[in-house]
């Protein structure tokens, strides 16, 4: 305990450097910034911005992801509100109520419930980060690569069983971007391995920030322009009065709602902790359990204020949890958490359990961060309401091309290849398509993420077990967690079979 | 297009795709190699073989008409949107390929010239002045600050004096 509280304090010597000061304050205004977009949230902005990070350290650049990332989750709320569009799926059911309060005049008494119940959201959870996280490091410092490779089969198979996407296309969407990330050179043997079309540019393999910036930077957007063109890109921005005065009587009018965020920030921290589950569930949930403690359910969804509170502490919360299995495990829980933990692979860090000890600094500074940038984002969140509105009167055909520029030299940036600029492209268009269909995007990011740690991990323990897969099973950690693994995997073929029992019965 | 016949469309190409794949990966060994544990191939050959399955359980559910994709007769992209979608796309096309020739900051102008003027009506005024400004941040940004040499073309000999002041 006093150990934590010694590393924390080392942690927040890093933060309190003037520049990781800086790369706060400014990664909470970007984020914000992205986030309050509509359509653009935290994955967006990650992947978009993670080649402006190549120049500072890894702390550094970690810092101000993370910045951006909790920026994002405050920015969310402001479309969800003036505008009626969730900024990102995490904001949606800050809609329900945000939008009714907003149409009566009181656009301004939502803002900052929402960057209040964000800033409790984000504290809450991060205090039980803090102390959660090193324990469970501790444990996984015993595992070896069967635990490894049964843990990325378990953050693969909640999506398949709790995705809620269709079956084959969530399979097709993991293994598509498991091959994706093979391309290159067989580790092992050293072979050239899969150069597609003989084309030398695959020589180097895929970054992932190629597929990942061809989905949510370029893809994203061609949506964006899609649902524009569709709604004669035209939207309703809702008047708001912002005072010093009004500001106060809402903070106090707060006060009555802290039971709301409590309950918001706990469930949202531990459904985020859950792979493929995370902020939005999480704030759809802690929306419904608001309604059921409420004394007055029936005013939900006609403006009232503990349905924005109660989303919004949930979705920071769980934001802040999605983090947790990304440092301890090496195994991100959503897109975002893939990215960064792409990035420190990049910036040449190890992923897993030894980070703790290894980069005790790394580590530490970034939950030191995360404590800043939650006050920082709610300071600059209220006081700046009125500079956001303004934004979200800016045009999308501005905003949309400078956002193009960035994803073509956020592809280009990692690797100094025009091949991958092409690639990105490619991606991006044929990912626009795909969404179409209702093809589940994020669990390929997270494998071409995973990928390169998934495969060597599988075959060595292979090696160890001389070809036998019991090896996953009939170890202390490994086998529960396969066992886990499996069960949410077959999960969609129970309910299946169980319809169908069902069916006959009643028939 | 209906939504259907597009669902149809895209899992036959995955599935052609994951052959491809599926070839491409036995030009390593799949098997079994002593001392070596699984060849270099066995990985991505059985990954692409659960695609092809993937696609095929796409297509089966597309018979059988299961799931709200599979059923949709609604179009798969409308026509004003398809124009609106695919001229975005295309400038993006043609901005990257002009990159290697007139390098990104002839291309770049071009883009937002076309993006602001055409695309978003704005007036000349405005658009002339982003896309001379942008690329100035940019290249500010990107190749002072960051270092980071963005592609040039034929216009390479004009940025030695700049690199000069700058390095």
């Amino acid at each position: 305990m006093l150990e934590i509280l010694g590393l924390l304090a080392d942690g927040f010597t890093v933060v309190f450097e003037p520049q990781n000061l800086m790369l706060i304050i400014g990664g909470c205004a970007l984020g914000l910034f992205i986030g309050a977009m509509p359509g653009l949230g935290s994955v967006n902005g990650v992947a978009i911005l993670l080649p402006l990070t190549f120049l500072v350290p890894p702390t550094g650049a970690i810092i101000f992801l993370a910045a951006i990332y909790y920026g994002a989750m405050y920015g969310g709320a402001i479309s969800s509100i003036m505008l009626g569009i969730p900024g990102a799926s995490t904001a949606v059911a800050t809609t329900f109520d945000g939008r009714p309060l907003a149409k009566q005049g009181m656009a301004d008494k939502a803002l900052t419930g929402a960057a209040v119940a964000s800033f409790v959201g984000g504290s809450i959870s991060v205090v039980l980060f803090t102390f959660f996280a090193p324990p469970l490091a501790h444990i996984a410092l015993v595992f070896g690569s069967p635990e490894e490779f049964a843990l990325m089969m378990l953050a693969f198979a909640t999506f398949v069983g709790l995705g809620g996407d269709d079956l084959f296309k969530t399979i097709f969407s993991i293994a598509i971007g498991l091959v994706l990330s093979a391309i290159g050179f067989d580790i092992i043997s050293g072979e050239p391995r899969l150069v597609l079309w003989d084309i030398t540019g695959f020589l180097h393999g895929i970054n992932f920030l190629v597929l990942a910036i061809g989905i949510y930077g370029i893809g994203e957007m061609l949506w964006t322009v899609e649902e524009n063109a569709l709604g004669g890109g035209k939207s309703m921005l809702s008047d708001a009065t912002v005072t010093v005065a009004r500001t106060f009587a809402n903070l106090r009018e707060l006060v009555s709602s802290w039971k709301t965020m409590v309950m918001g920030s706990v469930l949202g921290y531990f459904v985020g902790i859950l792979p493929a589950a995370g902020a939005t569930p999480g704030s759809l949930m802690s929306y419904g359990i608001a309604k059921q403690m409420s004394k007055d359910p029936d005013s939900f969804g006609e403006g009232n204020l503990e349905g924005v509170v109660a989303p919004e502490a949930a979705n920071n919360a769980a934001s802040t949890g999605s983090m947790l299995p990304m440092l301890t495990l090496g195994i991100p829980g959503s897109p975002t958490t893939a990215i960064l933990l792409g990035g420190m692979v990049i910036w040449g860090l190890e992923p897993g359990p030894r980070l703790f000890t290894d980069h005790s600094e790394f580590v530490w500074g970034l939950i030191a961060s995360l404590y800043a940038a939650n006050l920082f984002a709610v300071i600059i969140n209220i006081a700046f309401i009125p500079v956001f509105i303004q934004i979200l009167k800016t045009p999308f055909t501005i905003l949309a091309p400078i956002i193009f520029i960035l994803c073509l030299i956020g592809g280009y940036a990692p690797t100094q290849d025009m091949h991958d600029v092409w690639l990105m492209l490619v991606f991006g268009i044929v990912g626009y398509l795909m969404r179409k269909l209702d093809y589940p995007l994020a669990p390929a990011v997270l494998a071409i993420v995973l990928g390169p740690l998934a495969e060597p991990a599988l075959r060595q323990s292979l090696i160890i077990s001389d070809g036998s897969f019991a090896i996953f099973f009939n170890r202390t950690y490994s086998g529960p967690i396969m066992i886990a693994a499996l069960l949410f995997l077959f999960l969609p073929v129970f309910k299946m079979a169980y319809e169908k029992i069902r069916n006959k019965v009643s028939s | 297009m209906t939504v259907r016949t597009a669902e149809l469309l895209m899992a036959l190409m995955m599935g052609i795709f994951s052959i491809y794949l599926m070839h491409k990966s036995v030009e390593l060994p799949i098997g079994w190699i002593e001392d070596e544990g699984p060849g270099g191939g066995a990985w991505p050959f059985w990954l692409s073989s659960i695609m092809l399955i993937s696609c095929i359980g796409i297509i089966y559910n597309w018979f059988r008409k299961k799931g709200p994709i599979a059923t949709s007769t609604k179009t798969y992209i409308q026509s004003h949107v398809l124009m609106e979608v695919s001229s975005v796309a295309l400038a993006l096309i043609i901005t990257v390929a002009l990159f290697s020739f007139i390098g990104i900051y002839g291309a770049l102008p071009l883009f937002l010239l076309f993006y602001l003027r055409v695309l978003g009506k704005h007036r000349w005024l405005l658009s002339i002045t982003l896309a001379t400004l942008i690329p100035i941040i940019i290249f500010y940004f990107f190749e002072i600050t960051l270092k980071i040499i963005l592609p040039k073309g034929i216009t390479e000999p004009l940025f030695i004096p700049l690199y000069k002041m700058f390095f």
